[in-house]
This record gives C-alpha cells, structure tokens and sequence, in this order.
C-alpha cells in the first residue's frame, strides 16, 4: 500500500480529509480565521488527486466551518472550534461510553466497579488533560 | 464541454478473438483516470486505438472531438507512453530533443528535473538502458510532453517502488501546476488509486464498471461469522461472493452500511471489513455486468 500519509482505502478519501481538517480545528491547530491548505497543498501531501482534496474542503466550506475569500484560500470561519467540540460531545456516548458500558456487562464487571475504574483512570492523567479541553 | 474522448460502440476483432466487446465510454477533460482489469482484459488494445496506433473493427472514436487515426492535429495534442516502449538506436538526450519537436507544449525544464530524479543519464544510449531506466525514459517524455490527453499503458516495468513513488509524486504535481486528461492502465491498483479520480474496469474486452474512485471506497463490506448471523444480517441485501467453512460463512455485502447496521453486526457478533478499491475492483470483473451497473447506479 502506498503512503498516503495516515488515509486508509477502505473509506471514501475526501471525508477523511474533511474528517482530518475538522479534528485540526477542533484540537486548535488550525485556528479560527487561519488559512486552510489549499486543494494542491493537500493533495500534494496526501497524495491523492486535487479533485478529492477540494470535495473534502467543500464539505467543510457547505457546512460553514470554512469560508472562502475570493483569490486567497480558504479560512477557518468563526465559532467552527465551538462547533465541532460541541458535535463531539454529542457522539462521545455513543462512540465512548456504549461500547465501555456493553464491554464491562460482558465480563462482569458491575456500575461500581466501573465508576471507580473510570475515577482511577481519571486521576492518573496529567492535571491538565482533566476537564480540560472544553474551554 | 466536449468530453476528451468519446467512444461509442467501439469492437475489436482478432481473428475469433473478441478484444473489445461494444465499449461505450466518455472521459471528461482534465481528470485523472484509472482503466483497471487484468492482463488481457483490453486495456491496451482500447489505448492503441485511442492512441490511432489500431483500427476499431467497428463502433466510434472520439479525442478531443476528432477521430485520432492519421490526424496529426489530434495526435500531436495527445501522448501514449506503452508498456516496453521501443526507441530507434538513439542516446537518451536525442529521444528528448524528438520529442521536444513533436510536442507543442513540450517542457524542457520538467523534462531536465525528471531526468534527475529517476537519474537517467542524457549521453547513455537507450538500448544500453536497464529494463526500468526506459520505463523512465518513457515517464520523462509522458509528462514533459504535458500533452492534453496523456495516456500511460502500464509504465513501469522494471521500476522499483521508490522510483514508481517519484512517478506518481510528480505525476500530481505537474497535474496541479497543468490539468489536462491523464489515463493510466495499472495492475497496481492500490499503489495507484488515491491518484484517481474516475475509475474504469475493464474485463473480458468489455467495461464493467466506471464511476468516482471515491465512490467506491467503503461501498461494499465483507462480512464474517456463524453462517446463522450472516444469514440474518445480509437477508434481502446484494451480496457477491460467499464462502463458508463449517459454521462459518463470509460475503460481500453491497451497498454501504450506517450506523444502525453497525451496532446490528456488533451484537452479532460479526466482522466487518470495508473493501479497498483494488478488492472492489477484483469483485467487479468476478461479477456479470448487470449486477455490478445496478449495484454502482
């Protein structure tokens, strides 16, 4: 398999780019109001043909996270961070906490225990990863 | 927009041997396009002829609006690098200056850079060249060529994943910096496919399936498990291609799964594995042409 810098083949490539773009954005290494990689950029990086590089821009660009400024690029739009964090809380039951929950029923392991092990976890983090993050 | 080439009805006849079946096939100007099947499949016969390199036994043919055998307007708008490509008894550096007086968009500085990649060197005569030194050669004239229809039949024979990387590398970059229709026939699909953005298959001299490239990805799913809850999942689903081993049983399921039906396999107790585009591509040569057009419709 050739490198394509971390996408895989087995899922349609310009939603993984716009999936990438919008994990930078809410992470905040792409800040509201920056440039965006240009479809070449991208492409160029990647190793993917432009046109699949812009469908992924535009999917970012239709949902308003990203704007366009004729003749510059495109730029990260204001509240896009906000945004995102909150789509996130949104699925992190169902991506996180279901598939924890179901896991613990299967061996056994009752609420309680469960709670703790989460407590446990939580605190052998560093201080500043806890809570954090939500701004 | 005139689509860059246009084929309609197109046979090719060998003795008894049919090598194109009634191809109908448009490509649209200035993308980049994967045809993909197995050897003997008619890649090459449908290129030579695109190329004005064979006659069509029958049907139509269309590159930029024209036909292209014996019409030099359109051949000098076009470039086909085949796999093996011949040279006469030249030294690299000659077969660049030919070619520089047959192209009109001929780049001598790309073709210079090129040069130094693949670390061709100009005063070495070309049948003293290794096998994928002239795959090379045969990539340094395709792209400096930056003719408007650029078709590579299988270019790399003899060439070593490091130099078929700077290939596809430079392929793109050029590409961005000078869009024009580019058409490669690969066996290599999954090396190649990210670059595609349409792919055409090709099986039996007849076209299978075309569609996006990223249209394909993750549209079809093995699944795998006790026979009992394939049975259940993939009940009144398009499927391809099922094996089974005592209780257990695998198929293709066609037609792309949301998330319902991924909690569903879960408590199943199934596995699910999303399908490359060269495991696709595979599947649809395996399949009869019909099922494969209504599944991609």
């Amino acid at each position: 398999m050739r490198d394509m810098a971390g996408l895989d083949e087995d899922t349609p490539l310009f939603a993984q780019i716009a999936g990438r773009l919008a994990e930078e954005i809410a992470d905040g290494g792409l800040a509201e109001g920056e440039r965006v990689p240009s479809m070449n950029e991208l492409a160029a990086f990647y190793r993917i043909n432009p046109a699949t590089a812009a469908k992924g821009i535009n999917l970012l660009a239709d949902d308003g996270l990203l704007e366009k400024r004729r003749g510059i690029g495109m730029f990260v739009a204001s509240g896009a961070r906000r945004r995102l964090l909150a789509q996130r809380r949104q699925r992190f039951a169902a991506q996180y906490v279901e598939p924890l929950v179901t896991e613990a029923a299967r061996l056994g392991i009752d609420d309680d225990e469960l709670v703790t092990l989460v407590r446990e976890s939580t605190h052998a983090l560093p201080v500043d990863a806890r809570g954090g993050a939500s701004e | 927009m005139t689509p860059a080439i246009s084929v309609a009805g197109l046979t090719r006849r060998y003795h008894d041997n049919l090598a194109l079946d009634q191809v109908d096939l448009e490509v649209e100007a200035g993308s980049i396009v994967g045809l993909l099947g197995r050897n003997g499949a008619g890649k090459t016969t449908l290129l030579r002829i695109l190329a004005g390199q064979e006659f069509p036994s029958s049907g139509s043919v269309l590159v930029q609006g024209a036909r292209p055998a014996e019409n030099e307007a359109v051949l000098r708008r076009m470039v086909f690098v085949r796999e093996d490509q011949t040279y006469p008894d030249f030294k690299v550096r000659h077969a660049l200056r030919v070619a520089s007086w047959f192209y009109p968009n001929w780049s001598a500085e790309l073709a210079d850079a090129l040069l130094a990649d693949f670390g061709l060197p100009a005063g070495r005569a070309v049948k003293k060249l290794s096998r994928g030194m002239r795959s090379a050669l045969g990539i340094v004239i395709g792209l400096a060529a930056r003719a408007d229809v650029t078709m590579f039949d299988e270019p790399y024979a003899g060439l070593d994943a490091v130099a078929r990387q700077i290939f596809y590398d430079r392929l793109l970059a050029d590409y961005a910096e000078r869009p024009r229709t580019i058409l490669l026939s690969t066996h290599l699909i999954d090396e190649a496919a990210g670059l595609l953005e349409r792919v055409i298959v090709i099986d039996q001299g007849r076209i299978v399936l075309t569609a996006d490239a990223d249209d394909l990805r993750g549209v079809a799913t093995a699944v795998s498990g006790p026979v009992l809850a394939v049975d259940e999942f993939t009940a009144g689903r398009a499927v391809w291609g099922r094996r089974g081993l005592a209780g257990q049983a695998s198929v293709v399921v066609v037609g792309a799964l949301d998330e319902a039906d991924r909690l569903r396999a879960r408590s199943l107790h199934l596995d699910l594995g999303p399908l490359t585009l060269q495991q696709l591509v595979v599947q649809a040569a395996a399949q009869p042409a019909d099922t494969v057009e209504r599944t991609s419709a």
